[in-house]
């Protein structure tokens, strides 16, 4: 493995920030509290054209944007932009970094603050609270209202942002016109609670992690965090796309040897972990999967889904894939039972792919003509 | 056998939206039996034509269940809110009087259950609209009792081995099931394959022997 990874470099992010703070679920208050992101498009004269985008674990509120710290392409490049399936001509696109992120938005990363709101010259760490997915959501109901939009037209995300997506339309429903929940689940299941640990065991069990303080020698757990990343990696793609794309191909190496990478999966897999480590924070790593496993909007509704959403007038748009096997298409069947249910308008379709739970971010054309069709159904009904 | 699964045009890329000439003629029929504003679910929506003119002409609040992905895929892309699904396993979600209409099309004979799914359609809706081939139509009956071989005809033109018609029936056993559940039949008519309305429509016999295509509005008794 690589030798130690210096702390990434300070980047300017766009911010709103909000001095009286956020009450979160666990109690404490966090404050000031600070909302990075980005916007895309124009707001209209009636504001009624907003769509707020919600990253996943890794993601950031660089959706069509080059990444400031890697240069590369925004994560949802190919869905989002003028002429696009979500098009940056007719909507104005909203993107923020979640809570406990560490692209701007308050987080482990970021200096830590005392009751009162007072920096204290360190960061928070391992120190930063816990947090769910409904306070990343109020968080972001913060933002939205910052820009002065009262209903936004659509609220779209997949894997843990489509969880962001449901948390919106079941504590905000008014402020919901169009919900777009994409490879996702109303829970995390215990096996993808169970992959999530492998991955902060590895940050754990790094010499460097040092209990969460590594900010004190400028170090970071690159080992620990590079390895959660490879788990991770490996169940967002499915054994075909891993077959496809690499089979049991050798590096070059004329014969098989225990000691390096002989596998051109395995140097993939480590080529994912080192780049990784680089953009980053391994305390947010924590922190957000944490968030994740706690997601159970049943039980946060007396063990019934569909009591969530009922009355709702929020129109749905349920899509997972085929071979997707982190995030199944029996969670979306069940999310789409549970929204009719509760009588709600809902369309859901799961694409045919390969791909993996991965395929949501790539360029799959029945999804985005979909989704595409769903949105531009929607903004018709409300004379957008 | 085949009793014709949906399927009407699909939408232009341009997003083009049906007009009622655009469709097919029994779907023009159901559309008739629907009153403005209503709530509507059509199981089998294919592509979603019903809905889409549904939705347009009549202020409904369309909503639909389809089976094959394709057309699924291309109904959402329409704009229109359908998911995929099946008669058999999803109807069992809704709620008690979701809608004021249920419509099952040229789908009955396929469903695994066709009295479950019967139930299910009035238990959420206050009326159901039932349309399925006749299989007691005169040439059906020939066939069987001439050719002593599974009949093959325009309505009914896959081999018994490769059929998703699996529940086929005629007119009288349909009205026979509705009295064994009690429900009232509000309206019937017998109807050719390309869906027009046939002169044989008071009598059930007659009905029986000549029409292709039944087509019925049921109630809880």
């Amino acid at each position: 493995m690589s030798a130690p990874v210096a702390p990434f470099p300070q980047v300017d992010h766009q911010r709103a920030v909000f001095a009286d703070g956020l009450a979160l679920d666990c109690g404490t208050v966090i404050a000031p509290l600070a909302v990075a992101y980005r916007t895309y498009g124009t707001l209209n004269a009636a504001r009624s054209n907003a769509v707020l985008v919600c990253h996943a674990l890794t993601g950031d509120q660089y959706v069509a944007e080059p990444q400031p710290l890697t240069g590369r392409a925004g994560w949802w490049d190919s869905l989002v932009g003028p002429g696009k399936p979500l098009d940056t001509d007719r909507f104005f696109v909203v993107c923020a970094n979640v809570l406990g992120g560490c692209m701007g938005s308050t987080g482990p990363r970021e200096e830590m603050t005392d009751p009162e709101g007072h920096p204290l010259g360190r960061p928070w760490g391992t120190d930063f609270p816990n947090i769910t997915v409904r306070d990343m959501v109020r968080a972001q109901k913060r933002l939205v209202e910052h820009l002065g939009i009262a209903r936004l037209l659509g609220v779209i995300g997949g894997s843990m942002g489509g969880m962001q997506v449901l948390e919106w339309a079941a504590t905000y429903p008014e402020a919901v016109y169009a919900a777009a929940p994409i490879a996702t689940a109303a829970h995390h299941s215990a096996q993808n609670i169970a992959f999530h640990e492998v991955g902060r065991a590895a940050i754990q069990a790094d010499p460097d992690w040092r209990g969460g303080e590594y900010w004190r020698d400028g170090r970071v757990p690159a080992q620990g965090l590079s390895v959660a990343r490879m788990v991770a990696h490996i169940t967002y793609l499915s054994e075909q796309a891993l077959t496809r794309k690499f089979g049991r191909k050798l590096r070059g190496a004329s014969a098989l040897t225990f000691l390096e990478d002989v596998f051109e999966v395995e140097s993939y897999l480590r080529h994912q972990g080192s780049t990784f480590v680089r953009r980053f924070d391994a305390n947010s790593y924590l922190t957000i999967t944490r968030a994740m496993d706690y997601f159970d909007l049943a039980a946060d509704h007396g063990g019934d889904l569909a009591a969530a959403f009922r009355g709702t007038a929020t129109r749905f748009f349920v899509a997972s894939f085929s071979s997707d096997w982190l995030f199944p298409t029996s969670e979306s069947r069940a999310l789409v039972r549970a929204l009719n249910a509760a009588a709600a308008n809902v369309s859901f379709v799961e694409i045919a792919s390969d791909k993996g739970h991965d395929a949501f971010l790539l360029d799959e054309p029945d999804f985005h003509r979909a989704l595409g069709g769903f949105l531009a159904g929607c903004a018709d009904r409300l004379g957008v | 056998m085949d009793g014709h699964p949906r399927a009407g045009q699909g939408p232009g890329s341009g997003g083009i939206r049906y007009v009622a000439k655009n469709m097919r003629l029994d779907l023009r029929l159901i559309a008739e039996m629907i009153p403005a504003g209503a709530k509507v679910l059509d199981i089998g929506c294919g592509d979603g034509a019903l809905l889409a003119h549904l939705t347009a002409e009549k202020g409904a609040d369309a909503r639909g269940i389809e089976i094959d992905m394709a057309e699924a895929t291309r109904a959402v892309a329409a704009g229109l809110a359908v998911i995929h699904g099946d008669a058999d396993h999803d109807l069992a979600f809704y709620p008690d009087g979701a809608f004021d209409f249920v419509v099952l099309s040229r789908t009955l004979q396929a469903v695994e259950r066709p009295r479950e799914v019967l139930r299910q359609m009035l238990r959420i809706g206050r009326h159901a609209v039932v349309s399925f081939p006749n299989f007691g139509h005169w040439l059906v009956r020939w066939q069987l009792l001439s050719a002593g071989r599974m009949p093959m005809t325009g309505t009914w033109h896959r081999h018994w081995y490769e059929t998703p018609n699996i529940h086929p029936c005629t007119i009288r056993d349909f009205f026979d099931l509705c009295a064994l559940e009690g429900y009232v039949v509000e309206q019937w008519l017998a109807v050719d394959e390309h869906g027009m309305k046939a002169p044989w429509r008071r009598s059930a016999r007659l009905a029986n022997l000549f029409g292709e295509q039944a087509l019925f509005q049921l109630r809880r008794g």
